[in-house]
């Protein structure tokens, strides 16, 4: 709750995962924190929701494979409660056939992998662990600035320029190379095997407005891969749904001495013709604040909050051009019993289910997005997390959870209901090609599209990660040069959201870095 | 619009009579249109403004056109002065910058009515006016092929215009503005120029060009009146101090070279950066800048001798401190007057530089070090430019 009395010294605007993360570091430093949240419920878009009477589920992002063990650590989020019911998942390849891909780790099974696949893949695996090792030393820090000598960003580029060395001249060639182009110019390259192929292609560019014929899917895989260097093997499902981990974030938050707001949107951030001096809320409340941090994504926090008419032309400009629409879309299935996937036992079922039989299927997939229309044959992540959450759903039923690639942010004509209503079904017609009896068994639905996504969680385009992740949007470029420390042309202004460096993902890492940055800047932040 | 698709060059709705007055034919490319460099000699052409009256024609100067409820706050944004002072039928000179606080341009800004205002810029910049337009509501029209308009300069001016039926003209304020009925329509003048005298501008529908031109060399015929081309109002505008954007400094956008583009303060434009008003381009830039000291300074000299001191490097005892961008023999104030970028430290008036002159006669260039000091200002600002009502020649 909100204690005016308390004299703030920093708001925090969004209660979402990083807010929450940046908040604790700011209220251990023993700043007076306060964090105000539009919804009801904590964490942004790592949710949990009950989409139907009694069926829950995380209802945006759904694994959890990326939240950094030092941030984790950092907050006592065991202690606050957060649980995994289940960790390591293997990712498997859906082929209509029932001939799957079993994805574990190092080691494939099914469809008829070759030898060479498999010897490949083992190789593979390697070349690209290393990559996300190097990059991981540039991603729990500030991003350097280039042209300022100043000493921790010449440090930071120095790991990073001696890390490539390191690398050994193969694979530093192999770095510069590879990062330029796209996956499936690297999957051709490496296999063989067509599920394989698609699955790989598909984890970079979950998220995104890219095909695996765009360039920076490379770095996009990279990106998703970050979670193998800070200990996950595979997805992980949540006990509770993702909303757990905003709840335990709150409570460690809370057990810091920061106080939270619910169901208090921020209307606008006030500013004295160049500093921030704290906020006004939709009810008309104003508290003020020497420092504002905003975990709303760039577009959001400068378009909205801050005004364009009070920044100057040049980033304004940067904020327009800023890349963010979201392509991505959730269905969530309340199901009155398990399906049965042709070739899957339950065991099976409860591990990450991916629709992309080849390469090809997800780029024509992506045609449609890219002229304003829907897939008409999706790509898709599936979760079933009742299998090992069985809270989430009524005794024996079940709920699941898809992400679906691509539906357009901007939709020809719109996200009415006919046009969401047809995609719906389309994308359970689609499952059910792999799920002979899904139809029979559901019980209730729900599609969320870009534009419900950004509506529900309060991030321009619907984007996940606040802003796409590409070359020319990560460092010290992201979200746009000039606000590339989280400090922005507002004094007393900063971000810390996902449309920072190192970027989206439930990590933690953009609001731990950006609460870094506030503290050593001391007083003059 | 502008029909750059049927032709190289453009001509302005004056250009019938432009070139009918042209006798050596004399032409150069302002901004996409044909503008005569000179008509007859240039000392005339110059002379012809300092006694009599001299008219350019600034048709292809660029025009944009603000309205719209945030048209103040837009512009207010955009430039560094503070343009909620400007009141309705004034003009202001102004410059805006970039977020580094580098000067992109120099103009002036015309405020026709509430919320409606125009300005006149030297480089096209659509572009960022738009970019700049995201957060207001504000529409921006360019204008510059759709109003016609003439420099009418120098100390007979105001009797010309009295003498076309203008009457009252005598009363308007310098930078302000007023509207004539003219051929069942309206010209409007403001009491602006770019030669340091007495004078005017006119701005009129393009449809009225021709007769506007006939009827007002027709009225000042007895005095003296006469078209100039650019030749003769770089020497004017030399005299009289004002800077040439592309000349004096390169606007911020088009300096490729990193170091090369300048801020209001290292132009000697300081005087045109409110502080006291909301956030605009450069402000954070600026006040830091204010704060810590400038690179640069801007300088105005007068140099020994008679040679013009064009591109001549400028020196404090041995070290080099500057080059002169601007430099002319003044024929009314007889001096020889150059403008120049140094180094900060030696901006102060009194200052005692020298410049390093090149010149050639006959095949034989020869290098003169003339003494030279930093001068307050214009060499020429006569009373007549100021008074009100104004004088009767």
């Amino acid at each position: 709750m909100i204690n005016i009395d308390k004299n703030y010294d920093v708001i925090v605007v969004g209660g979402g995962h990083n807010g929450l993360v940046c908040a604790t570091y700011l209220a251990k430093d023993g700043r007076k924190v306060l964090v105000v949240e539009a919804n009801e419920s904590l964490g942004g878009a790592s949710a949990t929701s009950e989409f139907a009477d009694q069926f829950s589920v995380s209802s945006c992002a759904h694994w959890l494979f990326q939240l950094n063990p030092g941030v984790a650590s950092d907050m006592g989020l065991s202690k606050q409660g957060l649980e995994l019911a289940a960790r390591d998942l293997n990712t498997i390849a859906l082929a209509e056939d029932g001939n799957h891909l079993t994805i574990d780790g190092d080691k494939l099974e099914g469809a008829d992998i070759s030898e060479e696949d498999r010897k490949a893949f083992v190789a593979f695996n390697k070349q690209m662990l290393k990559f996300c090792k190097l990059l991981a030393g540039a991603f729990n820090r500030r991003a350097p600035k280039l042209v300022e000598g100043n000493l921790t960003d010449r440090v930071t580029l120095a790991k990073l320029g001696l890390g490539m060395k390191m690398l050994g001249k193969e694979d530093m060639s192999d770095l510069m190379r590879l990062a330029l182009i796209n996956i499936y110019d690297v999957m051709e390259e490496n296999f063989d095997n067509e599920l394989l192929k698609g699955a790989i292609s598909l984890d970079s560019l979950l998220g995104s407005h890219m095909g695996p014929r765009s360039p920076n899917t490379v770095y996009g895989y990279l990106y998703r891969r970050m979670g193998d260097v800070f200990g996950y093997k595979g997805p992980a499902v949540v006990k509770g749904g993702m909303g757990a981990v905003g709840e335990a974030m709150a409570s460690a938050a809370r057990a810091k001495g920061v106080d939270i707001e619910v169901g208090a949107a921020v209307s606008k951030i006030n500013i004295d013709v160049d500093r921030a001096t704290g906020v006004t809320l939709a009810d008309g409340r104003v508290v003020n604040a020497s420092l504002v941090v905003s975990n709303a994504d760039p577009k959001t926090t400068f378009n909205k909050l801050v005004g364009l008419s009070n920044i100057e032309t040049g980033v304004a400009r940067r904020v327009k051009t800023l890349r963010m629409k979201g392509d991505t879309a959730k269905l969530h299935i309340a199901l009155d019993s398990l399906p049965g996937f042709t070739g899957l036992t339950e065991q099976q079922m409860g591990q990450r289910l991916v629709i992309a039989p080849t390469m090809n299927y997800i780029e024509t997939a992506f045609n449609a997005s890219k002229y304003g229309e829907y897939s008409k044959a999706p790509a898709m992540d599936i979760s079933i997390p009742s299998i090992h959450d069985p809270s989430l759903a009524p005794d024996g039923k079940h709920v699941m959870s898809v992400i679906v690639q691509y539906a357009p942010y901007e939709l020809e004509g719109g996200w009415n209901d006919q046009h969401k209503e047809a995609f719906k079904q389309l994308v359970i017609n689609r499952i059910a090609d792999y799920a002979p009896d899904l139809k029979d068994k559901i019980v209730a639905s729900e599609l969320l599209t870009p534009v419900d996504l950004e509506e529900r969680f309060h991030t321009f385009g619907g984007h996940w990660h606040q802003g796409e992740i590409s070359l020319d949007q990560i460092l010290m470029m992201r979200p746009f040069p000039g606000a590339s420390q989280y400090g922005t042309s507002v004094d007393g202004l900063f971000l810390c959201g996902a449309g920072n460096h190192p970027g989206g993902g439930v990590m933690g890492l953009a609001g731990h870095n950006a609460a870094k940055e506030i503290i050593k800047r001391g007083k003059s932040a | 619009m502008i029909p750059h698709d049927e032709t190289m060059i453009l001509e302005t709705p004056f250009y019938s009579r432009c070139l009918a007055a042209s006798e050596i034919n004399l032409w150069e490319d302002w901004k996409g249109y044909r503008s005569p460099q000179a008509y007859t000699s240039v000392e005339q052409e110059y002379f012809a403004v300092r006694s009599n009256t001299g008219v350019f024609d600034i048709s292809p100067m660029i025009k944009y056109r603000f309205t719209g409820p945030d048209a103040e706050a837009y512009l207010n944004r955009l430039v560094t002065r503070d343009i909620s002072k400007l009141a309705v039928d004034r003009v202001a000179y102004t410059v805006w910058c970039d977020d580094n606080g580098q000067v992109m341009d120099d103009g002036t800004i015309f405020h026709l009515g509430e919320n409606d205002y125009r300005l006149c810029a030297y480089a096209r910049c659509l572009d960022w006016l738009m970019w700049s337009a995201e957060g207001f509501d504000v529409t921006i029209v360019d204008e510059t092929a759709d109003i016609a308009a003439l420099a009418v300069q120098g100390p007979t001016s105001c009797s010309v215009f009295k003498n076309m039926g203008f009457t009252g003209i005598e009363n308007l304020k310098p930078f302000g503005i007023t509207r004539y009925p003219f051929e069942g329509s309206e010209v409007m003048i403001s009491r602006t120029g770019f030669t340091g005298d007495l004078g005017y501008e006119i701005w009129v529908d393009p449809a009225l060009a021709e007769i506007f031109w006939d009827k007002l060399f027709e009225a000042g015929k007895l005095w003296g009146i006469r078209a100039i081309g650019s030749a003769a109002l770089d020497m004017l505008r030399t005299e009289t101090g004002f800077l040439q954007a592309g000349v004096d400094f390169i606007p911020a956008e088009e300096a490729i070279r990193t170091g090369r583009s300048r801020s209001p303060f290292e132009l000697g434009l300081g005087w045109l950066v409110s502080f006291d008003k909301p956030v605009f381009n450069g402000r954070k830039a600026l006040l830091k800048e204010k704060k810590e000291g400038s690179r640069y300074a801007f300088v105005y000299l007068d140099v020994e001798g008679n040679k013009p001191a064009e591109h001549a490097f400028i020196y404090a005892g041995d070290k080099e401190v500057g080059t002169v961008t601007t430099a002319a023999w003044c024929p009314t104030a007889k001096t020889n007057v150059a403008f120049a970028q140094v180094d900060a430290k030696y901006g102060k008036v009194g200052q005692e530089l020298v410049a390093e002159i090149y010149y050639e006669r006959e095949l034989k260039w020869t290098r003169v070090m003339a003494k030279c000091t930093v001068i307050e200002g214009a060499v020429f600002n006569p009373p007549r430019k100021r008074q009100t009502p104004a004088p009767d020649f």
